[in-house]
Protein backbone atom coordinates (compact mmCIF):
# COMPACT_ATOMS: atom_id res chain seq x y z
CA UNK A 1 0.00 0.00 0.00
CA UNK A 2 1.38 3.34 -0.91
CA UNK A 3 1.88 6.27 1.75
CA UNK A 4 0.84 9.14 0.09
CA UNK A 5 1.50 11.58 2.50
CA UNK A 6 3.42 14.90 1.48
CA UNK A 7 4.05 18.34 2.23
CA UNK A 8 2.02 21.44 0.78
CA UNK A 9 5.52 22.63 -0.61
CA UNK A 10 5.93 18.73 -2.13
CA UNK A 11 2.10 19.31 -3.84
CA UNK A 12 2.98 22.46 -5.33
CA UNK A 13 6.04 21.40 -6.60
CA UNK A 14 3.98 18.87 -8.67
CA UNK A 15 2.36 21.35 -9.91
CA UNK A 16 2.73 23.74 -12.79
CA UNK A 17 2.17 26.74 -14.64
CA UNK A 18 -1.10 27.08 -17.26
CA UNK A 19 -2.11 23.83 -15.47
CA UNK A 20 -6.04 23.19 -14.95
CA UNK A 21 -6.70 23.67 -11.02
CA UNK A 22 -9.87 22.42 -9.76
CA UNK A 23 -10.45 23.80 -5.99
CA UNK A 24 -13.13 21.95 -3.55
CA UNK A 25 -15.20 23.92 -1.00
CA UNK A 26 -18.08 26.12 -1.28
CA UNK A 27 -17.69 29.77 -1.07
CA UNK A 28 -16.36 30.28 2.21
CA UNK A 29 -16.24 27.15 3.78
CA UNK A 30 -13.79 24.23 3.84
CA UNK A 31 -11.77 25.37 0.84
CA UNK A 32 -7.96 24.29 1.35
CA UNK A 33 -6.66 27.44 1.80
CA UNK A 34 -3.24 25.89 3.34
CA UNK A 35 -2.60 24.50 -0.29
CA UNK A 36 -3.86 27.86 -1.86
CA UNK A 37 -1.07 29.64 0.60
CA UNK A 38 1.59 27.37 -0.44
CA UNK A 39 0.31 27.97 -4.08
CA UNK A 40 1.00 31.47 -3.72
CA UNK A 41 4.52 31.04 -1.69
CA UNK A 42 5.10 29.43 -5.36
CA UNK A 43 6.15 30.55 -8.24
CA UNK A 44 2.85 28.66 -10.24
CA UNK A 45 0.72 31.01 -12.63
CA UNK A 46 -1.19 31.08 -16.09
CA UNK A 47 -3.75 29.01 -14.31
CA UNK A 48 -7.36 28.01 -15.63
CA UNK A 49 -8.85 28.10 -11.87
CA UNK A 50 -12.38 26.00 -11.41
CA UNK A 51 -14.40 26.93 -8.05
CA UNK A 52 -17.45 27.69 -6.79
CA UNK A 53 -15.60 30.45 -5.41
CA UNK A 54 -14.42 31.69 -2.07
CA UNK A 55 -11.42 33.32 -0.90
CA UNK A 56 -9.46 30.63 -2.62
CA UNK A 57 -10.04 32.76 -6.00
CA UNK A 58 -9.99 36.24 -4.67
CA UNK A 59 -6.23 35.38 -3.18
CA UNK A 60 -5.31 33.88 -6.41
CA UNK A 61 -6.21 36.43 -8.46
CA UNK A 62 -5.34 39.00 -6.39
CA UNK A 63 -1.79 37.40 -6.55
CA UNK A 64 -2.17 37.52 -10.31
CA UNK A 65 -2.21 33.93 -10.66
CA UNK A 66 -5.36 33.45 -12.67
CA UNK A 67 -5.22 33.27 -16.49
CA UNK A 68 -8.88 31.64 -16.86
CA UNK A 69 -11.10 31.21 -14.21
CA UNK A 70 -14.07 28.67 -14.46
CA UNK A 71 -16.97 29.22 -11.61
CA UNK A 72 -20.60 30.50 -11.19
CA UNK A 73 -20.13 33.04 -8.73
CA UNK A 74 -16.98 34.28 -6.23
CA UNK A 75 -18.38 35.08 -2.75
CA UNK A 76 -17.32 35.20 1.25
CA UNK A 77 -21.01 34.00 2.06
CA UNK A 78 -21.22 36.19 5.27
CA UNK A 79 -19.60 39.21 2.93
CA UNK A 80 -21.69 38.52 -0.22
CA UNK A 81 -19.22 39.33 -2.25
CA UNK A 82 -15.66 38.52 -2.74
CA UNK A 83 -13.46 41.86 -2.69
CA UNK A 84 -10.59 40.51 -4.81
CA UNK A 85 -12.37 38.61 -7.23
CA UNK A 86 -14.00 42.03 -8.22
CA UNK A 87 -11.66 43.97 -7.97
CA UNK A 88 -9.51 41.60 -10.65
CA UNK A 89 -13.02 40.91 -12.94
CA UNK A 90 -13.30 45.21 -12.96
CA UNK A 91 -9.81 45.46 -14.11
CA UNK A 92 -10.31 42.89 -16.55
CA UNK A 93 -7.74 40.71 -14.93
CA UNK A 94 -8.56 37.36 -16.19
CA UNK A 95 -10.91 35.11 -18.80
CA UNK A 96 -13.96 33.63 -17.42
CA UNK A 97 -15.74 30.98 -18.37
CA UNK A 98 -19.07 32.29 -16.21
CA UNK A 99 -21.47 29.32 -15.52
CA UNK A 100 -24.34 28.35 -13.32
CA UNK A 101 -23.83 26.73 -10.46
CA UNK A 102 -26.05 23.43 -12.31
CA UNK A 103 -24.09 23.23 -15.00
CA UNK A 104 -20.97 23.75 -13.01
CA UNK A 105 -21.64 20.65 -11.63
CA UNK A 106 -22.64 18.62 -14.34
CA UNK A 107 -19.28 19.42 -15.74
CA UNK A 108 -17.69 18.06 -13.00
CA UNK A 109 -19.67 15.11 -13.49
CA UNK A 110 -19.00 14.78 -17.16
CA UNK A 111 -15.24 14.77 -16.31
CA UNK A 112 -15.82 11.98 -13.35
CA UNK A 113 -17.54 9.80 -15.93
CA UNK A 114 -15.44 10.39 -18.68
CA UNK A 115 -18.26 11.65 -20.81
CA UNK A 116 -17.53 14.92 -22.91
CA UNK A 117 -20.67 16.59 -22.10
CA UNK A 118 -23.95 15.83 -19.87
CA UNK A 119 -27.10 17.85 -21.53
CA UNK A 120 -28.63 20.04 -18.77
CA UNK A 121 -31.78 22.01 -18.49
CA UNK A 122 -29.74 25.23 -17.62
CA UNK A 123 -28.43 28.23 -19.19
CA UNK A 124 -31.03 28.41 -22.39
CA UNK A 125 -32.24 31.79 -22.52
CA UNK A 126 -29.84 33.56 -20.51
CA UNK A 127 -27.06 35.60 -21.25
CA UNK A 128 -24.67 32.50 -20.33
CA UNK A 129 -25.06 31.53 -23.91
CA UNK A 130 -23.85 34.76 -24.88
CA UNK A 131 -20.32 34.99 -23.04
CA UNK A 132 -19.95 31.37 -23.50
CA UNK A 133 -20.31 31.38 -27.29
CA UNK A 134 -18.40 27.91 -27.18
CA UNK A 135 -21.41 26.47 -25.60
CA UNK A 136 -23.48 23.71 -27.49
CA UNK A 137 -26.64 22.42 -27.42
CA UNK A 138 -28.01 18.57 -27.77
CA UNK A 139 -31.82 17.83 -28.81
CA UNK A 140 -33.30 14.97 -27.15
CA UNK A 141 -33.04 11.96 -29.92
CA UNK A 142 -36.56 10.63 -28.33
CA UNK A 143 -40.18 11.92 -28.87
CA UNK A 144 -39.94 14.95 -26.58
CA UNK A 145 -37.12 16.54 -28.70
CA UNK A 146 -36.27 19.16 -25.75
CA UNK A 147 -33.02 21.11 -26.49
CA UNK A 148 -30.89 21.48 -23.71
CA UNK A 149 -27.50 22.95 -23.09
CA UNK A 150 -24.31 20.10 -23.83
CA UNK A 151 -22.15 21.29 -20.72
CA UNK A 152 -18.61 20.14 -21.64
CA UNK A 153 -16.93 17.88 -19.08
CA UNK A 154 -14.81 20.31 -16.59
CA UNK A 155 -11.51 17.90 -16.81
CA UNK A 156 -8.96 19.37 -14.44
CA UNK A 157 -5.26 18.62 -14.19
CA UNK A 158 -4.84 18.89 -10.18
CA UNK A 159 -7.70 18.99 -7.81
CA UNK A 160 -7.02 20.93 -4.50
CA UNK A 161 -9.16 19.67 -1.51
CA UNK A 162 -9.64 19.69 2.33
CA UNK A 163 -11.71 17.73 4.82
CA UNK A 164 -11.52 16.47 8.12
CA UNK A 165 -9.57 13.33 8.31
CA UNK A 166 -7.96 11.12 6.27
CA UNK A 167 -5.62 8.51 6.36
CA UNK A 168 -1.71 7.93 4.42
CA UNK A 169 -3.83 6.15 1.60
CA UNK A 170 -5.74 8.93 0.76
CA UNK A 171 -8.99 7.42 2.15
CA UNK A 172 -10.71 10.86 2.97
CA UNK A 173 -13.74 11.76 5.11
CA UNK A 174 -15.72 15.27 6.10
CA UNK A 175 -17.67 15.21 9.36
CA UNK A 176 -19.59 18.60 8.77
CA UNK A 177 -22.84 18.63 7.22
CA UNK A 178 -21.94 18.75 3.35
CA UNK A 179 -19.80 17.31 1.55
CA UNK A 180 -19.63 20.17 -1.42
CA UNK A 181 -18.23 18.35 -4.60
CA UNK A 182 -14.70 17.29 -3.37
CA UNK A 183 -15.53 13.51 -4.41
CA UNK A 184 -16.28 14.67 -7.89
CA UNK A 185 -13.07 17.01 -7.86
CA UNK A 186 -10.77 14.41 -7.06
CA UNK A 187 -12.91 12.45 -9.96
CA UNK A 188 -12.55 14.47 -12.61
CA UNK A 189 -9.03 15.33 -11.92
CA UNK A 190 -5.81 13.74 -13.27
CA UNK A 191 -3.91 14.35 -10.10
CA UNK A 192 -5.44 15.35 -6.92
CA UNK A 193 -4.06 16.27 -3.70
CA UNK A 194 -6.32 15.95 -0.32
CA UNK A 195 -5.53 18.12 2.73
CA UNK A 196 -6.94 17.14 5.96
CA UNK A 197 -7.15 18.17 9.39
CA UNK A 198 -5.92 15.46 11.28
CA UNK A 199 -4.17 12.63 9.80
CA UNK A 200 -5.42 9.38 11.36
CA UNK A 201 -4.80 5.51 11.12
CA UNK A 202 -7.32 4.02 8.83
CA UNK A 203 -9.56 1.84 11.44
CA UNK A 204 -9.36 5.28 13.34
CA UNK A 205 -12.04 6.84 10.47
CA UNK A 206 -14.88 4.46 11.24
CA UNK A 207 -14.63 3.96 14.48
CA UNK A 208 -16.92 7.45 15.67
CA UNK A 209 -18.43 8.39 12.07
CA UNK A 210 -20.91 6.30 10.13
CA UNK A 211 -19.03 4.85 6.63
CA UNK A 212 -20.75 7.30 4.38
CA UNK A 213 -18.83 10.10 5.81
CA UNK A 214 -15.87 8.69 3.37
CA UNK A 215 -16.20 10.73 0.97
CA UNK A 216 -12.71 10.71 -0.87
CA UNK A 217 -11.42 7.19 -2.08
CA UNK A 218 -7.89 6.82 -2.25
CA UNK A 219 -7.72 5.39 -6.25
CA UNK A 220 -8.66 9.16 -6.82
CA UNK A 221 -5.76 10.31 -4.89
CA UNK A 222 -2.31 11.44 -5.57
CA UNK A 223 -0.66 12.93 -1.79
CA UNK A 224 -2.36 13.98 1.41
CA UNK A 225 -1.53 16.31 3.62
CA UNK A 226 -2.06 17.05 7.04
CA UNK A 227 -2.34 20.48 7.39
CA UNK A 228 -4.00 21.23 11.04
CA UNK A 229 -6.04 24.53 10.75
CA UNK A 230 -5.37 24.33 6.98
CA UNK A 231 -8.98 25.45 5.58
CA UNK A 232 -8.28 29.23 7.76
CA UNK A 233 -10.23 31.52 7.88
CA UNK A 234 -13.10 29.62 5.93
CA UNK A 235 -15.60 27.07 8.00
CA UNK A 236 -14.28 23.27 8.36
CA UNK A 237 -17.66 21.98 10.98
CA UNK A 238 -17.02 20.42 13.19
CA UNK A 239 -13.60 21.21 13.95
CA UNK A 240 -14.34 25.18 13.15
CA UNK A 241 -16.18 27.43 11.97
CA UNK A 242 -15.36 30.35 9.49
CA UNK A 243 -13.04 33.24 11.46
CA UNK A 244 -14.92 35.82 10.86
CA UNK A 245 -13.17 38.44 12.37
CA UNK A 246 -9.97 37.53 10.06
CA UNK A 247 -12.02 37.55 7.43
CA UNK A 248 -13.02 40.86 7.67
CA UNK A 249 -8.91 41.47 7.59
CA UNK A 250 -8.73 39.65 4.47
CA UNK A 251 -11.90 41.75 3.10
CA UNK A 252 -11.13 45.09 4.56
CA UNK A 253 -6.93 45.33 4.26
CA UNK A 254 -5.40 46.32 0.55
CA UNK A 255 -3.84 42.81 -0.45
CA UNK A 256 -0.51 43.81 -0.43
CA UNK A 257 -0.05 44.58 3.57
CA UNK A 258 -2.11 40.95 3.69
CA UNK A 259 0.33 39.40 1.73
CA UNK A 260 3.38 40.82 3.05
CA UNK A 261 1.63 40.36 6.67
CA UNK A 262 0.72 36.95 6.55
CA UNK A 263 1.33 35.38 3.38
CA UNK A 264 5.47 35.71 3.39
CA UNK A 265 6.48 33.12 5.28
CA UNK A 266 5.53 29.22 5.23
CA UNK A 267 2.13 27.20 7.17
CA UNK A 268 3.57 27.83 10.78
CA UNK A 269 4.59 31.01 10.72
CA UNK A 270 1.15 32.20 9.33
CA UNK A 271 -0.65 30.29 11.65
CA UNK A 272 1.27 31.81 13.85
CA UNK A 273 0.34 35.44 12.75
CA UNK A 274 -3.11 34.41 12.53
CA UNK A 275 -3.33 33.85 15.85
CA UNK A 276 -0.70 37.12 17.69
CA UNK A 277 -3.42 39.01 14.91
CA UNK A 278 -6.52 38.26 16.32
CA UNK B 1 -56.29 27.44 27.22
CA UNK B 2 -56.39 30.19 29.87
CA UNK B 3 -57.86 33.38 28.77
CA UNK B 4 -54.45 35.60 28.53
CA UNK B 5 -54.68 39.25 28.28
CA UNK B 6 -52.68 40.83 25.51
CA UNK B 7 -51.73 44.56 24.61
CA UNK B 8 -53.70 45.72 21.59
CA UNK B 9 -51.72 45.13 18.23
CA UNK B 10 -49.81 48.07 16.65
CA UNK B 11 -50.98 48.17 13.16
CA UNK B 12 -48.94 46.30 10.75
CA UNK B 13 -45.69 47.92 9.36
CA UNK B 14 -44.73 47.98 6.05
CA UNK B 15 -42.02 45.56 6.40
CA UNK B 16 -44.83 43.37 7.57
CA UNK B 17 -46.92 44.17 4.42
CA UNK B 18 -43.47 42.49 2.48
CA UNK B 19 -43.63 39.66 4.98
CA UNK B 20 -47.07 39.09 4.25
CA UNK B 21 -46.68 39.47 0.08
CA UNK B 22 -43.89 37.35 0.06
CA UNK B 23 -45.59 34.57 2.30
CA UNK B 24 -48.02 34.47 -0.22
CA UNK B 25 -45.58 33.43 -2.57
CA UNK B 26 -46.09 29.80 -1.43
CA UNK B 27 -49.87 29.82 -0.90
CA UNK B 28 -51.02 25.94 -2.40
CA UNK B 29 -47.30 25.26 -3.31
CA UNK B 30 -48.03 21.77 -1.27
CA UNK B 31 -45.48 19.74 -0.22
CA UNK B 32 -42.22 21.50 -2.00
CA UNK B 33 -38.84 23.58 -0.78
CA UNK B 34 -39.35 26.83 0.36
CA UNK B 35 -36.14 28.69 -0.58
CA UNK B 36 -35.97 31.84 0.70
CA UNK B 37 -33.01 34.39 0.02
CA UNK B 38 -32.91 37.39 2.32
CA UNK B 39 -34.44 37.87 5.61
CA UNK B 40 -37.92 39.19 5.05
CA UNK B 41 -38.62 36.19 2.18
CA UNK B 42 -37.09 34.17 5.24
CA UNK B 43 -39.50 35.42 7.64
CA UNK B 44 -42.49 34.85 4.65
CA UNK B 45 -41.70 31.81 4.26
CA UNK B 46 -41.80 30.50 7.71
CA UNK B 47 -44.89 32.43 8.25
CA UNK B 48 -46.62 29.96 5.21
CA UNK B 49 -45.06 27.14 7.05
CA UNK B 50 -46.74 28.13 10.05
CA UNK B 51 -49.84 28.81 8.98
CA UNK B 52 -51.73 27.98 5.33
CA UNK B 53 -48.55 26.02 3.69
CA UNK B 54 -48.10 23.45 6.55
CA UNK B 55 -46.12 20.99 3.85
CA UNK B 56 -43.35 23.06 3.00
CA UNK B 57 -40.27 22.21 3.36
CA UNK B 58 -37.33 24.49 5.14
CA UNK B 59 -33.85 24.61 5.39
CA UNK B 60 -31.34 26.01 8.06
CA UNK B 61 -29.45 27.67 4.75
CA UNK B 62 -26.83 25.21 4.94
CA UNK B 63 -27.49 21.60 4.17
CA UNK B 64 -30.40 20.55 7.15
CA UNK B 65 -33.97 20.56 6.24
CA UNK B 66 -35.84 21.65 8.94
CA UNK B 67 -39.22 22.41 11.05
CA UNK B 68 -40.06 26.39 12.20
CA UNK B 69 -38.41 24.96 15.56
CA UNK B 70 -35.21 24.36 14.19
CA UNK B 71 -35.54 20.44 14.61
CA UNK B 72 -33.68 18.37 11.41
CA UNK B 73 -35.66 16.42 9.87
CA UNK B 74 -33.98 15.92 6.36
CA UNK B 75 -30.41 16.34 4.68
CA UNK B 76 -29.87 18.67 1.32
CA UNK B 77 -26.25 19.28 0.94
CA UNK B 78 -25.83 21.20 -2.60
CA UNK B 79 -25.04 18.27 -4.82
CA UNK B 80 -29.06 16.96 -4.11
CA UNK B 81 -30.26 20.57 -3.56
CA UNK B 82 -28.95 21.27 -7.45
CA UNK B 83 -30.70 18.09 -8.16
CA UNK B 84 -34.06 18.93 -6.03
CA UNK B 85 -34.09 21.89 -8.30
CA UNK B 86 -34.90 20.03 -11.91
CA UNK B 87 -37.43 17.91 -10.18
CA UNK B 88 -39.31 21.06 -9.68
CA UNK B 89 -40.41 20.93 -6.39
CA UNK B 90 -38.77 24.05 -5.35
CA UNK B 91 -39.99 27.46 -5.28
CA UNK B 92 -36.91 29.90 -4.80
CA UNK B 93 -37.29 33.60 -3.98
CA UNK B 94 -34.10 35.48 -5.32
CA UNK B 95 -32.58 38.82 -4.56
CA UNK B 96 -32.85 41.14 -8.27
CA UNK B 97 -29.59 43.55 -8.52
CA UNK B 98 -31.31 44.12 -11.57
CA UNK B 99 -34.59 43.30 -12.97
CA UNK B 100 -36.88 44.28 -16.47
CA UNK B 101 -40.49 44.37 -17.36
CA UNK B 102 -40.31 40.43 -18.65
CA UNK B 103 -38.51 39.27 -15.37
CA UNK B 104 -35.59 38.94 -16.66
CA UNK B 105 -32.94 39.26 -13.53
CA UNK B 106 -29.27 40.33 -12.94
CA UNK B 107 -27.13 39.30 -10.22
CA UNK B 108 -23.90 39.22 -12.07
CA UNK B 109 -22.28 42.52 -12.97
CA UNK B 110 -23.02 46.05 -13.89
CA UNK B 111 -21.95 47.37 -16.98
CA UNK B 112 -20.27 45.17 -20.07
CA UNK B 113 -19.64 41.67 -18.78
CA UNK B 114 -16.17 41.35 -20.35
CA UNK B 115 -15.03 44.27 -18.34
CA UNK B 116 -17.75 44.85 -15.79
CA UNK B 117 -18.14 48.42 -13.88
CA UNK B 118 -19.18 46.65 -11.21
CA UNK B 119 -18.70 42.95 -10.42
CA UNK B 120 -21.31 41.27 -8.33
CA UNK B 121 -21.99 38.00 -7.22
CA UNK B 122 -22.24 35.92 -10.87
CA UNK B 123 -25.01 34.12 -12.12
CA UNK B 124 -25.15 31.86 -9.62
CA UNK B 125 -28.15 29.09 -9.75
CA UNK B 126 -30.24 31.46 -11.00
CA UNK B 127 -30.91 30.06 -15.09
CA UNK B 128 -30.78 26.71 -13.86
CA UNK B 129 -33.77 27.74 -10.87
CA UNK B 130 -35.75 29.81 -13.96
CA UNK B 131 -35.76 26.73 -16.42
CA UNK B 132 -36.68 24.33 -13.30
CA UNK B 133 -38.74 25.50 -10.83
CA UNK B 134 -41.16 28.63 -9.85
CA UNK B 135 -38.79 31.29 -9.42
CA UNK B 136 -40.26 34.68 -7.64
CA UNK B 137 -37.75 37.53 -6.58
CA UNK B 138 -37.66 40.01 -3.79
CA UNK B 139 -36.41 43.53 -3.64
CA UNK B 140 -36.26 45.41 -0.50
CA UNK B 141 -35.62 48.98 -1.97
CA UNK B 142 -37.87 49.79 -5.42
CA UNK B 143 -35.82 52.23 -7.32
CA UNK B 144 -35.10 52.95 -10.86
CA UNK B 145 -31.35 51.18 -10.66
CA UNK B 146 -33.26 47.85 -10.06
CA UNK B 147 -36.67 48.01 -12.15
CA UNK B 148 -34.35 48.30 -15.47
CA UNK B 149 -35.39 48.61 -18.90
CA UNK B 150 -33.07 46.18 -19.70
CA UNK B 151 -30.57 44.06 -17.62
CA UNK B 152 -27.30 44.05 -18.55
CA UNK B 153 -26.58 40.55 -18.16
CA UNK B 154 -29.63 38.32 -17.90
CA UNK B 155 -29.02 35.29 -15.37
CA UNK B 156 -32.56 34.16 -14.55
CA UNK B 157 -34.58 33.85 -17.36
CA UNK B 158 -37.78 36.28 -18.28
CA UNK B 159 -40.48 35.96 -20.30
CA UNK B 160 -39.32 37.11 -23.31
CA UNK B 161 -36.14 34.74 -22.80
CA UNK B 162 -37.98 31.80 -22.01
CA UNK B 163 -38.27 30.28 -25.35
CA UNK B 164 -40.05 26.73 -25.30
CA UNK B 165 -38.99 26.40 -21.45
CA UNK B 166 -41.98 24.03 -20.33
CA UNK B 167 -40.93 24.68 -16.62
CA UNK B 168 -40.94 28.28 -16.63
CA UNK B 169 -42.64 30.64 -14.28
CA UNK B 170 -42.15 33.95 -12.25
CA UNK B 171 -45.19 33.62 -9.84
CA UNK B 172 -44.12 37.04 -8.12
CA UNK B 173 -42.45 39.82 -7.67
CA UNK B 174 -42.27 41.46 -4.20
CA UNK B 175 -40.79 45.05 -3.48
CA UNK B 176 -40.76 47.54 -0.56
CA UNK B 177 -43.14 49.01 -2.63
CA UNK B 178 -45.93 46.70 -4.66
CA UNK B 179 -46.15 43.32 -5.74
CA UNK B 180 -45.94 42.78 -9.11
CA UNK B 181 -46.78 39.84 -11.65
CA UNK B 182 -46.84 39.03 -14.99
CA UNK B 183 -50.35 37.79 -15.67
CA UNK B 184 -50.92 39.85 -18.98
CA UNK B 185 -50.93 38.72 -22.92
CA UNK B 186 -47.46 39.32 -23.46
CA UNK B 187 -46.44 38.51 -20.06
CA UNK B 188 -45.16 42.32 -19.35
CA UNK B 189 -45.22 43.02 -15.60
CA UNK B 190 -48.10 44.36 -14.05
CA UNK B 191 -48.65 45.87 -10.67
CA UNK B 192 -50.69 43.11 -8.52
CA UNK B 193 -51.37 45.17 -5.36
CA UNK B 194 -50.21 48.11 -3.42
CA UNK B 195 -48.35 47.84 -0.13
CA UNK B 196 -50.48 50.57 2.19
CA UNK B 197 -49.56 53.54 2.54
CA UNK B 198 -47.66 53.61 -0.92
CA UNK B 199 -49.21 55.48 -4.09
CA UNK B 200 -49.15 54.81 -7.43
CA UNK B 201 -47.39 57.57 -8.52
CA UNK B 202 -44.54 56.33 -6.18
CA UNK B 203 -44.11 52.90 -8.09
CA UNK B 204 -44.06 54.43 -11.61
CA UNK B 205 -41.23 57.11 -10.51
CA UNK B 206 -39.07 54.19 -8.93
CA UNK B 207 -40.02 51.80 -11.89
CA UNK B 208 -37.39 52.62 -15.09
CA UNK B 209 -40.05 50.89 -17.83
CA UNK B 210 -43.81 51.11 -17.89
CA UNK B 211 -45.76 49.15 -15.73
CA UNK B 212 -48.70 47.67 -16.67
CA UNK B 213 -50.86 49.20 -14.08
CA UNK B 214 -54.92 47.87 -13.97
CA UNK B 215 -57.74 49.85 -13.31
CA UNK B 216 -58.30 49.09 -9.88
CA UNK B 217 -55.16 47.71 -7.79
CA UNK B 218 -56.11 46.31 -4.85
CA UNK B 219 -53.79 46.70 -1.30
CA UNK B 220 -51.70 43.94 -0.14
CA UNK B 221 -53.55 41.95 2.19
CA UNK B 222 -53.72 42.77 5.88
CA UNK B 223 -51.84 41.06 7.92
CA UNK B 224 -54.48 38.64 10.61
CA UNK B 225 -53.84 39.31 13.86
CA UNK B 226 -52.55 36.27 14.33
CA UNK B 227 -49.83 36.29 11.78
CA UNK B 228 -48.81 39.31 13.39
CA UNK B 229 -47.69 37.67 16.69
CA UNK B 230 -46.38 34.94 15.05
CA UNK B 231 -44.15 37.23 13.05
CA UNK B 232 -43.16 39.61 15.99
CA UNK B 233 -43.20 36.97 18.63
CA UNK B 234 -42.44 33.72 17.44
CA UNK B 235 -40.39 33.62 14.06
CA UNK B 236 -38.74 37.68 14.38
CA UNK B 237 -38.88 38.87 17.68
CA UNK B 238 -35.70 40.78 17.18
CA UNK B 239 -37.40 42.46 14.78
CA UNK B 240 -34.59 42.07 12.22
CA UNK B 241 -36.99 42.93 9.20
CA UNK B 242 -36.92 46.45 9.73
CA UNK B 243 -32.88 45.94 8.94
CA UNK B 244 -34.22 45.30 5.64
CA UNK B 245 -37.40 47.15 4.90
CA UNK B 246 -37.71 50.55 7.36
CA UNK B 247 -41.03 52.16 8.50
Amino acid sequence: MTDKTMTADQVVSRLHSGMTLGIGGWGSRRKPMALVRAVLRSDVTDLTVVSYGGPDVGMLAAAGRIRKLVAPFATLDSIPLEPHFRAARERGAFEMMEVDEAMFMWGLHAAANRLPFLPVRAGLGSDVMRVNPGLRTVTSPYDDGETFVAMPALRLDAALVHVNRADRLGNGQYLGPDPYFDDLFCEAADTAYVSCERLVDTAELTKDAAPQSLLIKRHTVTGVVEAPNGAHFTSCAPDYGRDEDFQKTYATMPWPEFAARFLDGDEQTYQSAVREGS
Amino acid sequence: MTEVTRTPLLPATRAEYCVIACAEAWRDAGEVLASPMGLIPSVGARLARLTFSPDLLLTDGEAMVVRPDGTTEGWLPYRQHLALVTSGRRHVMMGASQIDRYGNQNISCIGDWERPKRQLLGVRGAPVNTLNNPTSYWIPRHSRRVFVEKVDMVCGVGYDHAGAARHHRIPRVVSDLGVFDFATPDHAMRLASLHPGVTLEQVREATAFDLVVPDDVPPTREPTAAELRLIREVIDPANSRAREVGA
